[in-house]
């Protein structure tokens, strides 16, 4: 589980995450929703422990990120925006390098790797190098190594941009495998997503939390029953 | 520390992964044998030693060092594959090691490539192999302190441009602090800081041994009078214990950087 506490980030001039609380419950696909801009990324990358907060707290299963930072990271599977990966690196040495430092091994390990291989569909690209790959297939490779571990929690920041329709689909029927045991965040700002695969969705909007609900409740705030009108009202 | 070690293999095989090592060692010893053979005169001095490789030495590393070192934590920022090595169950420190471990076992291979001219030594004469071993092996860990220095200069930005210019003007200033030029030049300056006639007598001599000892200090701070002691075959073990330190010390300061910049 993952729960978060006064979360506060200020950098010189502005107020990224302002005072944020939540927590998110095993079994729970959580869509972390608002405009760009609003403070989603840097929310997970707190909670990831790539940044520090000036004020509050986040934790992962228990672990307080900033006081245990290996605990909480060893939980914790990540897609960082933009999937960045080591361009150089084939995708099975980079899948390599990463089980390697997940610490997996023997028939654990390779069980693994290929499932995540065969679950991404990655088996035609295994010797190439991830420079030469498309936006999708870096993606894939990006969630590949997110979920290597079999993490309790996961936290996807913008999995499904640069996909097409169909490995869209793709990657929300695999969120939806995993889901049952695991605590999910999906950052997104595609709000059909959000229907697809979010048990829940919290709204942020200019750092602070403006909603936190589930996506039929919130649907109900708008008289149009649309949730892109939801969204456009508590953004503004 | 295993995921030292993991680091180390991932980052070193990256450098032959693109032409970048290739590259390198070629200037590297191409360079290496045009101060050697020509700026050296090797064969005219007429003595079997490496003296013309090992002098030149810090002057080649001054700019190839920085060239390997501007990419360690600048590229990584850039791409923003910094964000992925952080994230996942390991210290920074280990990663820096990691990083820097790679790099020197990079330099020390491109050192060890210059073989070539140890045997034309060993064909035209006696050397003695000891002293040159030493020498080698003081050269690797001089290179090292480079490295730290480059790591250092790479973690606090991320543009390859200006780490490449940091590291080279700090290790400059590392290499020349040992130079007649510099020492007498700060001897000078407190030499005729004292002369001012507004000092009294105790406190002249005070500023001349302050101005003695701060010269002294600077001199002992630069790579070129440790690395100079250990190329002509005088093995003390002070000269590697310095390198040692402003490894420590600039490993150590990198972690710090990268550490800070995340609460940035």
């Amino acid at each position: 589980m993952i729960k978060t506490q006064n979360l506060t980030k200020k950098y010189q001039w502005l107020t990224a995450v302002d005072d944020l609380s939540f927590s998110v419950e095993p079994g729970e696909v959580l869509g972390f929703l608002g405009p760009n801009g609003a403070g989603k990324t840097t929310t997970m990358r707190m909670i990831a422990g790539f940044i520090t907060p000036t004020a509050g707290s986040a934790s992962i299963c228990g672990h307080d990120v900033v006081g245990e930072p290996l605990a909480a990271k060893a939980a914790l599977g990540y897609l960082p925006e933009g999937a960045p990966t080591y361009g150089e690196m084939t995708v099975r040495q980079f899948l390599d390098f990463i089980a390697n430092l997940r610490s997996l091994d023997g028939t654990h390990r390779k069980a693994r790797l290929d499932y995540v291989i065969g679950r991404l569909e990655l088996e035609g690209v295994l010797e190439q190098t991830i420079d030469t790959l498309s936006k999708g297939f870096r993606r894939r490779v990006g969630l590949a190594q997110a979920i290597v571990h079999d993490p309790k929690v996961l936290i996807l920041d913008e999995p499904t941009d640069g996909l097409d329709p169909v490995q869209k689909h793709e990657v929300r029927t695999l969120i939806g495998e995993i889901a049952k045991e695991k605590t999910i965040v999906i950052s997104t700002h595609i709000l059909e997503e959000v229907d697809a695969v979010c048990t829940r969705a919290i709204i942020i909007a200019r750092g602070k939390l403006v909603a936190d609900d589930t996506p039929e409740k919130l649907r109900q705030r708008a008289p149009s029953g649309r949730l892109d009108d939801v969204f456009r009202t508590l953004a503004a | 520390m295993k995921p030292v070690g993991i680091i180390l293999r991932r980052e070193f095989a990256s450098y032959f992964a693109t032409p970048l090592a290739y590259v390198f060692i070629v200037i590297f010893l191409v360079l290496a044998g045009l101060c050697t053979f020509y700026f050296g005169a090797l064969y005219e001095r007429g003595q079997a030693d490496l003296l013309p490789l090992f002098s030149y030495l810090p002057w080649l590393y001054l700019f190839l060092v920085p060239a390997v070192s501007m990419r360690l934590w600048a590229e990584e920022r850039r791409s923003g594959s910094i964000e992925l090595l952080f994230t996942q169950p390991i210290t920074i420190w280990q990663a820096v090691l990691g990083k820097f471990l790679a790099a020197w076992a990079f330099l020390g291979i491109a050192l060890v490539l210059t073989f070539s001219i140890w045997i034309t030594v060993n064909y035209l004469g006696g050397p003695d192999n000891g002293a040159i071993l030493a020498g080698y092996l003081g050269a690797w860990v001089m290179a090292g302190a480079f490295l730290a220095v480059g790591s250092c200069m790479s973690a606090m930005t991320n543009n390859t441009v200006i780490a490449f210019v940091l590291a080279f003007v700090v290790c400059t200033l590392f290499t020349l602090a040992g130079f007649t030029v510099v020492t007498e030049w700060s001897r000078e300056l407190f030499a005729g800081i004292a002369k001012w006639s507004l000092w009294g007598e105790g406190m002249r001599s005070a500023v001349e041994s302050f101005g003695a000892a701060l010269t002294d200090g600077i001199a002992t701070l630069s790579f070129y009078t440790h690395f100079s002691n250990i190329m002509r075959g005088v093995l003390d073990l002070r000269d590697f214990l310095y390198f040692g330190l402003v490894i420590t010390f600039f490993l150590l300061a990198s972690t710090v950087l990268l550490d800070a910049r995340k609460s940035r």
